[in-house]
């Protein structure tokens, strides 16, 4: 079976959703829609409060080089430009919020489907002027992958249906309702790349969905194939759809230490991704909305949700039915990466695969005890790394060890922290190391 | 809406905790321990309970001193107690065992930091101060166990299978019949007694079965890393093979070498303590390869008949070294090409 090195294997806990089919939220009243996200620099807001816009018309700017504009999710009215927290990062940002006149008229030429000869250039600018981020949580620009440096050949493009998060299911969805969508989306990059592989894959808990992609194939390639297509069966294991290890599994080709994945000839997108690149490149239509999983044990009805970026999540909650129990934790993704925020009035973003709420039993802080080197975070570590003589530098303040012993390369995949029967909270500390010492780099020039 | 947590991820932990392995482990004890009554009688349940007890008192005392947390309900000191017991001879006087826990808690693990901080395992290093404190008391003192007989015990003192195939000739005395001895030693009765528990030793090692039946139970639930007593006994039984030694009769001299002198009980329950073997499987091999030779050399030449406790401990204080040399193989070390 294809796997990676390590891993854990958490309860899946997809049972509540798998077999959910994606229901449409309604529009809301109003979308605050936050200038920042995607990784790199922040778009620049270019309305003001009282404007009108369609949906889908910019409403931020892409500044420098890794950044993309920013779309407003609905028509109607600018109702401020100002400065709010980020719902993740906390720090401040520019937010557009927008007052719905409940018409979701389109701004001109969003939809119409565009011609079928572009450029790979073409594609890409379609791709960036979109907005489009890596939709698995990672946001990062998605043109700005498809442009890799000359001296790097790419042969590879990793299709990422793989959706290894504990009780999300939106990319399961997603490959069961719009198989020829995603096939598609990953054709254009595939051709854009000029790869001469093309691989989707999918973790074996989801038969069904790599049984869909296989029957699908033949019609949406229709000949006129570009590069192979293979849908992959993965082993299910946590975290099989992390970069590195998706590489490792469909490839066996190690990302150096360090390194990006195109240093080995790869590129990843995340299968929601690959449908926003159709959208895109096909209809010209931007990134503003997105299908996420409302779910966990403090949600009464739990549900998959195709949602406008900028909702804000209790809406959301609400469609489903409310809280079933007072949340303790509200978690913005799975329950393994995903951050935790403080409260329900923050926005979906393009990043948001999943809305988890944890009632006061799950969300219980576990006390924690001294490391009796039980050696199972190791065994876990999908990097290689000894999580426990990290910890044991971290805690001693020896944060220059701690990087010899290559704390940079721990993808904060949580491995660790799970297994630890000392319930260390290992990843708050490597986290913390991690930007300790990039801060430290960038002091020092 | 009620105060959300924020922490950092991951939200969720695998179930299982420090005190349900520590607690599973005495469980995993607990044949050896009720086989050692049914071998020795109340004398056994007196000096284990009292190893216990004074571990665990001592353990509490020693965190109250140092100001820590008290925390002897995470079962800990109950295993030091009751290994400590179970390496014990069954005649030794009460206070042995009392001695023994406090040493063994206070000073080679408390001092160290506590649970973890550890670096040699305390039971062995506490029977090792015993040892040459009470040499009298420590070595000698083996009781033929009788099944079934809970008041009363023989009283018999005799050589343990292990030395009389280390010291034949002095055990069967001048005029004696050393090959005698040993051809008695080597016949499948008296390798299926050290199997079953008739043949003295000490409180714990007498019946590998009951000890393996512990130790099949930490293999299934995981808990223990099955290279340690796989590497362990398999490297003693290639050695006992291959080396020269008394061999009358070979499948009951190696079943001597395998089920004889606490090799289980070190094998499964002593070289497996987390905290002071190797933390990653490449260590842990050569942890346990380690131990299976310096068991075989002390046997074979060393100074006593016994190896298992002194190779433990002496691989103890190499762990630190071992796992500078056996780190886990990074994930794309290859460095990245510069430019
Ligand atoms: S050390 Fe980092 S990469 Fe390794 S398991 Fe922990 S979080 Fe994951
Ligand atoms: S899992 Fe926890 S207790 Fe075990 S070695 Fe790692 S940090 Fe220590």
């Amino acid at each position: 079976m294809l796997s990676f090195r390590g891993g854990v294997h958490p309860s899946e806990n997809k049972h509540s959703t798998r077999h959910l089919a994606v229901e449409t939220l309604p529009l809301p009243p109003v979308v605050f829609v936050p200038m920042s996200q995607h990784i790199g620099a922040p778009a620049k807001p270019v309305v003001e409060k009282g404007a009108e816009v369609r949906t889908g018309t910019v409403i931020g700017e892409a500044q420098g080089r890794v950044s993309v504009p920013v779309h407003a999710p609905l028509s109607g009215t600018v109702t401020g430009v100002t400065e709010m927290p980020h719902p993740l990062a906390g720090n401040r940002v520019m937010t557009v919020v927008i007052e719905s006149d409940g018409k979701d008229t389109p701004d001109t030429g969003i939809g119409e489907r565009a011609a079928d000869d572009f450029t790979p250039e073409q594609r890409i600018e379609a791709v960036r002027a979109a907005g489009v981020v890596g939709m698995g949580g990672a946001t990062f620009p998605t043109f700005f992958k498809l442009s890799p440096p000359k001296e790097k050949r790419i042969d590879t493009l990793l299709i990422n249906g793989c959706e290894c998060e504990p009780f999300l299911t939106a990319d399961h969805r997603v490959m069961l309702e719009q198989p020829a969508e995603v096939v598609d989306g990953a054709l254009l990059i595939a051709r854009a790349l000029g790869v001469e592989n093309l691989i989707i894959g999918v973790e074996d808990n989801k038969p069904d969905a790599v049984e869909t992609l296989r029957r699908i194939l033949p019609s949406v390639s229709d000949g006129a194939q570009p590069c192979s297509i293979r849908i992959l069966a993965l082993k299910t294991l946590y975290p099989q759809g992390a970069e590195k290890q998706l590489i490792k599994a469909c490839l066996n080709r190690e990302v150096p230490s360090g390194g990006l994945p195109m240093d080995v000839g790869c590129v990843v997108q995340n299968v929601g991704t690959a449908v926003a690149v159709r959208d895109a490149v096909r209809f010209g239509r931007p990134l503003i909305e997105r299908v996420t999983t409302v779910t966990g044990p403090a949600i009464t009805e739990p549900k998959n949700l195709r949602v406008r970026i900028g909702t804000p999540v209790k809406a959301l909650v609400d469609y489903c039915g409310g809280y079933r129990a007072a949340p303790a934790k509200l978690i913005m993704g799975g329950p393994m990466m995903g951050i935790a925020v403080a409260s329900d009035e923050i926005p979906v973003l393009k990043g948001t695969s999943g809305v988890l709420a944890l009632d006061a039993d799950t969300a219980a802080e576990l006390e924690d005890h001294d490391c009796i080197r039980c050696g199972r975070c190791i065994k876990a570590c999908p990097m290689g790394l000894a999580p426990q003589r990290l910890y044991y530098h971290i805690l001693r303040k020896r944060l220059e060890a701690a990087e010899r012993d290559h704390v940079l390369d721990c993808i904060e995949c949580g491995c660790c922290a799970w297994t630890c029967p000392a319930k260390i909270r290992l990843v708050h500390h490597f986290k913390f190391a991690k930007s300790e010492i990039n801060a430290r780099k960038r002091r020092a020039g | 809406m009620t105060q959300l947590t924020v922490t950092a991820s991951p939200h969720l932990r695998a179930p299982g905790s420090v005190r349900l392995i520590m607690w599973l482990v005495v469980a995993s004890l607990v044949p050896a321990f009720a086989g050692s009554v049914w071998f020795f009688g109340w004398r056994a349940l007196m000096l284990t309970g009292l190893g216990v007890v004074s571990a665990v008192g001592f353990d509490a005392l020693a965190q109250k001193l140092f100001g820590r947390k008290v925390t002897v309900d995470d079962g800990s000191a109950v295993i030091t107690g009751l290994l400590l017991a179970l390496n014990l001879p069954p005649a030794v006087p009460w206070w042995i065992p009392v001695v023994g826990s406090a040493f063994a808690v206070v000073i080679v693990k408390q001092f160290f930091g506590g649970l973890g901080h550890n670096f040699v395992n305390p039971a062995l290093a506490a029977r090792a101060f015993l040892v040459v404190s009470w040499p009298g008391l420590m070595t000698a003192g083996w009781l033929a166990p009788r099944g079934g007989n809970l008041s009363g015990i023989d009283g018999i003192t005799g050589a343990t299978p292990l030395a009389v195939l280390k010291n034949a000739s002095e055990i069967a005395g001048p005029g004696g019949d050393p090959a005698g001895l040993l051809a008695q030693a080597q016949s499948w009765p008296v390798v299926g007694r050290l199997f079953f528990g008739s043949v003295g030793g000490c409180l714990g090692e007498t019946s590998a079965l009951l000890l393996l039946a512990g130790g099949v139970f930490l293999l299934v639930t995981r808990l223990i890393d099955w290279r340690i007593p796989a590497g362990y006994i398999g490297t003693v039984l290639v050695l006992a093979l291959v080396l020269p030694g008394p061999k009358h009769d070979l499948l009951p001299y190696l079943g001597h070498h395998v089920f004889g002198g606490g090799l289980m009980l070190g094998a499964f329950f002593m070289a497996t303590d987390y905290v002071t073997s190797p933390i990653t499987s490449r260590g842990r091999w050569v942890f346990a390869v380690g131990c299976g030779i310096l068991t075989v050399l002390i046997r074979l030449w060393g100074g006593y008949p016994e190896g298992v406790s002194y190779s433990i401990l002496l691989m103890n204080v190499a762990t630190p070294l071992i796992d500078r040399f056996t780190r886990p193989r990074l994930f794309g070390r290859v460095k990245k090409a510069t430019g």
